[in-house]
């Protein structure tokens, strides 16, 4: 890899319990890309982008080994300022989940945990962040009105807004368009490839055309180890171990 | 195909049939104390304090045991609010869901909701007793908190549980701490949960009987001071009730008609509050 890197794993390994989900992972995610990690289901690729932030924290009986470099800091060595390596990181689930709050708050909840008070600064970011998103013509009127009375899509991209407000480096994307529809679906691929000039966005999908659509760089994994990783191209076109290739032709699932 | 037809209607009158007969009881205690009570319900009972003699049936109200009532419930919905909220908010999200430390806690709270009130009411009477306090409108506090405590816990628990755990995700993605999690979005996300619970708990510190019989004691002036003896409504109602007099026995139903309608007026309110927040509620 010539490029610097932000994330990058060394040797990371992943238990529930008495399961090893992630074997011996080794990688690093290219700046200012979209990184997909492809594979079948229950092969730890949310497990793998939840270890990115830490996310893999609050599960049962999680032990991690193994280093993950975010800015060549380990981000699992002790006294880590959890709250500074998550927020550097915003995360998008498979179903979006706002706050239970106004639609408002949900963007200003983030700087305003960060230590923002002026009123009128928290007005200009929330209207910023919803414009990014594409949000502000649809919501500038209901601005007080709870956030669950969007519609999934919008939801999502409000949560993709409140995400951004915290003024992270990376993206992280666990199926984020798994529970939309087509049309929103496009909405929020549109939004990552603008977004990819200024920052780093790793997603997981389960949906190959997805990853031909949005992805740069690659990572494959079956069964908690990581087959293939490198360009998108490479990838699709030429891969070189033969259970991407099964994969990519759509032969395991 | 028969056979599931048979199944389902059984199984729709079984839950008619109990739906019902929760209802009727509840309509049959409606009816009696409001047909007893009725005729003794005047305007006197809740304006004025017992004069002398008004248990033998002269004249006189139960100002002073609604006031009592209304002080010692409030302050023990108060204290053991005070006391579980930190305990579920520890339970659910500082401790993970299958550690053994959380389970224990979890069954102890579940055989304490069980011991019986007037158990309470001798644990408030030891620990008085400890303090040098006599019976006092404080003891009977001390008691009814640790009467509705564990009900509070394990309601508010239950409550928080419920909290889908990709909220918690989504809110340490910004960056929250735990303590933030807890206080911002917890806390707003269950509003109407723990609402509930408290009202339950209140209800239930109000109504009972036994654990303030030993620690708060009985006395016929306005409860002023958190060190003397105050009245309470159960025991009004208690004391009432056994009076071989028939005019004072109405009295006591009568009672009963006003600690049920402030039980009903505070439910209410409760509602009306927590619907405000329903909306933000994320399903």
């Amino acid at each position: 890899m010539e490029q610097k890197s932000h994330i990058e794993a060394k040797k990371l390994n992943v238990y529930y319990g008495n399961n090893h989900v992630l074997k011996n992972i080794n990688l690093q995610i290219p700046d200012k890309k979209i990184t997909a990690i492809i594979g079948p289901s229950g092969c730890g690729k949310t497990t793998l982008l939840k270890s990115f932030n830490r996310m893999i924290d609050i599960f049962d009986e999680v032990k991690v080994t193994g280093e993950v470099l975010f800015d060549n800091e380990n981000i699992y060595k002790k006294n880590i300022e959890l709250t500074h390596v998550r927020k550097k990181m915003g995360l998008l689930l498979q179903r979006p989940f706002p706050l239970p709050m106004s639609i408002f708050d949900n963007v200003a909840y983030g700087p305003k945990i960060h230590g923002l008070k002026s009123k009128k600064k928290i007005r200009e970011l929330v209207e910023f962040y919803l414009k990014e998103t594409s949000l502000w013509n649809e919501v500038k009127d209901k601005l007080q009105a709870p956030a669950t009375s969007l519609s999934i899509g919008q939801q999502q991209r409000l949560c993709l807004a409140r995400g951004l407000a915290v003024e992270p480096e990376v993206i992280l994307g666990d199926e984020p368009t798994s529970a939309l529809d087509p049309i929103a679906t496009r909405k929020i691929e549109e939004k990552f490839h603008q977004l990819k000039k200024d920052y780093t966005i790793v997603i997981v999908t389960h949906i190959l055309r997805q990853a031909k659509r949005l992805a740069d760089y690659v990572i494959f994994m079956y069964l908690g180890e990581l087959i293939e990783a490198g360009p998108a191209d490479k990838i699709f076109n030429e891969p070189e171990k033969e259970l991407t290739k099964e994969y990519i032709k759509g032969l395991i699932s | 195909m028969i056979k599931r037809k048979i199944e389902e209607i059984v199984f729709k009158i079984l839950m008619y049939s109990a739906f019902i007969t929760v209802l009727i009881s509840f309509f049959i205690i409606l009816f009696t104390i409001l047909i007893k009570g009725i005729p003794s319900l005047n305007l006197k009972m809740i304006t004025q304090t017992p004069k002398g003699g008004y248990y033998l049936g002269k004249e006189g109200g139960i100002l002073n045991a609604i006031t009592g009532s209304l002080i010692l419930a409030c302050s023990s919905t108060f204290l053991s609010m005070m006391i579980s909220f930190p305990i579920a908010v520890f339970l659910n999200v500082y401790n993970k869901k299958k550690s053994r430390y959380v389970q224990v806690i979890r069954f102890s709270f579940d055989v304490l909701t069980g011991v019986p009130s007037i158990v309470y009411g001798a644990l408030g009477l030891i620990v008085m007793y400890f303090f040098n306090l006599r019976a006092s409108l404080l003891g009977g506090t001390i008691a009814v908190t640790l009467l509705i405590l564990p009900l509070m816990c394990r309601g508010i628990d239950e409550v928080l549980q419920m909290t889908p755990k990709s909220l918690l995700e989504s809110s340490y993605a910004l960056g929250s701490t735990s303590l933030e999690t807890s206080f911002k979005i917890l806390l707003r996300q269950c509003y109407p949960g723990i609402i509930t619970t408290i009202l339950i708990s209140f209800g239930r510190g109000i109504g009972d009987a036994a654990s303030v019989l030993f620690t708060a004691g009985f006395s016929d002036n306005m409860p002023g001071n958190f060190l003397r003896p105050a009245a309470t409504l159960p025991l009004a109602i208690f004391f009432q009730l056994t009076s071989p007099i028939k005019e004072v026995q109405s009295r006591a139903y009568a009672a009963a008609i006003i600690l049920t309608m402030i039980i009903l007026f505070i439910s209410i309110m409760s509602r009306v509050i927590s619907l405000r927040f329903e909306k933000y509620k994320i399903k």
